[in-house]
């Protein structure tokens, strides 16, 4: 029975470059079609290239595009590695032309790249069409003017693409998983209604959509949770039949472990209710899954059960939401929370003063600032006797002349300020406001086109 | 039956994901054996107290017994999100770990 495996490069964006040479080493061992798919697209990340791409028309995909392929695109045209990733952020066209480049610069045969577009809608619906389909909030009502509003686009087109001979396939938004789903469609051929399989082919890739932590990355906690190898971990390969059963693994010599555990951890990651996971191309209902390890660092996973797709695909739209600026500034030695503690009175007196209306959080680093979530906390109260205290201060403005005070009173804190105090830091980060909507099938148009096409001059 | 307390930490795993101002933790039995005695004590209610000092408006548990597993959902506990959180851990990664500081009690000599 024909057998298709799916390796995963890349988790996030800035994750391990080297991750994908040992995956594509597995991958080229085995006998059935094979695909290397790169989740690089977080939430704010399509926001932040959109902004990019206003400043530069030739940028806006990920940069990182270039340090995760670069090094296994050779490998992977030879060895006929089919590579999905939607590092084209937002501009896919761009990322396209820059892997043609690569293969010019690295001497390798030209390979065919397909671009899937049709995931940004912000010039589709205005702001108030927007404002209309937002759930869970109201920021869109007031808003002014967009940076990026984009769907995630289904599968489809990227098994067309596929269909199409692409060596590699460039997105922009697309659903996490639809990166293993859309190979799967098109190694198998199945249906757009076929739930059950499209539910087990969403949940390979929402098992490899987030690389090592599947096998062991963001999982250690010895003695309890114990892996070893975690500065060489192998990403994940699933090996999946065209009945929707697969093995989850990870590449021979490789850091890491595969078992129930770490299989477990990332079936349940972001995920509400297990019966209902709204995905663009199904509803995948996991409650009926089972994991069972078959051999070491290999977990069989079996059981997804698929609904009929939402009727209206999930939005992320992001507008301007200010500055954050943060300060820092320790103390140490005898009495140290004590000037930590005066610190912070004094700097909320001073702001308060000059920007009445500032919303200034507290943490003490070390002592209460993780879990705590107390914007008036007391480092003395918590801790009498520290030696060594972290300040911190944090705000939010969309005026970052506001935020700009704070950090000039924590620095001020140098000569001003209680005793000792040193190690200011600042930083002032812009921010986006992040919003959900629900936009209707009819307003959605995903396509396909290949670099060197006359649609995709 | 003898019992004894024990941390979450000593017996379970957790990890911690966010949509928007939505937080998930998923609870996994590292031994089986445990889920009853969790199903019995980790209650959705008895969470809400764990992270009452964020003021959750809805805790929501979904029970995976085949996977000796529950997910819970707690609404608003992330003090925006990531995108509004003045706090360092705006995802709430860590909360993970709030939950696994929580005590239940299990038989005693019971592979903790």
């Amino acid at each position: 029975m024909v057998q298709v495996a799916i390796g995963a490069g890349a988790g996030f964006a800035g994750d391990r470059t080297d991750a994908p040479g040992p995956v594509v080493a597995d991958l080229a061992g085995f006998s059935g079609p094979r695909f290397l798919m790169f989740e690089t697209l977080a939430e704010r990340t399509l926001a932040l290239s959109q902004l990019e791409r206003r400043r530069d028309p030739q940028r806006g995909f990920n940069p990182a595009l270039e340090r995760f392929i670069g090094p296994i695109l050779g490998r992977c045209l030879a060895e006929q590695i089919r590579i999905i990733g939607n590092f084209g952020a937002a501009n896919p066209r761009a990322a396209a032309a820059r892997i043609a480049a690569l293969a010019r610069e690295q001497g390798l045969r030209a390979p065919r790249i397909a671009v899937v577009e049709g995931d940004d809608i912000a010039a589709t619906l205005s702001v108030a069409d927007l404002a209309a389909r937002e759930t869970g909030g109201h920021i869109l009502r007031t808003a002014q003017d967009i940076i990026a509003a984009n769907v995630y686009l289904g599968a489809g087109p990227i098994a067309h693409a596929l269909d199409q001979d692409a060596d590699v396939v460039v997105t922009g938004r697309v659903a996490d998983s639809a990166l293993a789903l859309g190979p799967l469609m098109h190694a198998f051929g199945w249906r757009d209604d076929d739930w059950d399989r499209l539910a087990a082919g969403t949940l390979a890739g929402h098992l490899l959509e987030c690389g090592a932590q599947v096998t062991g990355g963001y999982f250690a906690d010895p003695p309890y949770k114990p892996v070893a190898g975690m500065a060489d971990i192998g990403y994940p390969i699933a090996e999946v039949g065209a009945d929707g059963r697969m093995v989850v693994t990870k590449p021979a010599g490789t850091g890491g472990r595969v078992d129930r555990l770490t299989v477990i951890e990332q079936i349940l990651y972001e995920i509400h209710d297990p019966a209902a996971y709204l995905a663009p191309d199904v509803v995948l209902d996991l409650t009926d899954v089972a994991v069972e390890e078959t051999a070491p660092d290999r977990v069989a996973v079996q059981g997804a059960r698929g609904k009929p797709a939402p009727a209206t695909l999930k939005a992320t739209v992001c507008i301007d939401g200010g500055v954050l600026g943060e300060a820092e500034i320790s103390y140490a030695g005898p009495n140290a929370a004590n000037r930590a503690a005066l610190a912070a009175e004094t700097v909320l007196e001073r702001v308060r003063r000059r920007v009445p209306h500032l919303t200034v959080r507290t943490d003490a680093i070390g002592i209460v600032s993780v879990l705590g979530s107390d914007p008036g906390l007391r480092a003395d109260a918590f801790a009498p006797d520290a030696t060594d205290v972290r300040l911190r201060f944090a705000a939010q403005s969309m005026k970052a002349a506001d935020v700009d005070i704070l950090l000039d009173e924590v620095e001020a804190l140098y000569c001003a300020g209680p005793a000792g105090g040193c190690g200011v830091r600042r930083r002032v980060t812009p921010r986006l406001a992040s919003a959900s909507c629900l936009i209707e099938r009819a307003f959605v148009a995903p396509s396909v086109a290949f670099v060197g096409d006359a649609a995709c001059a | 039956m003898r019992v004894k307390t024990v941390r979450l930490t000593e017996i379970a795993n957790a990890r911690a994901g966010d949509k928007g101002n939505r937080l998930n933790i998923a609870l996994v039995c590292r031994d089986p054996a445990h889920y009853p005695a969790l199903a019995q004590q980790v209650t959705a209610e008895r969470v809400a107290q764990v992270f009452a000092a964020r003021k959750p408006s809805r805790v929501v548990r979904y029970d995976l017994p085949r996977l000796a597993a529950f997910n819970f959902v707690l609404d608003d506990v992330l003090e925006g999100g990531v995108n509004a959180s003045l706090g360092l851990d705006g995802h709430g990664k860590s909360l993970s770990y709030l939950l696994l500081a929580a005590e239940v009690e299990i038989a005693d000599g019971d592979g903790a």
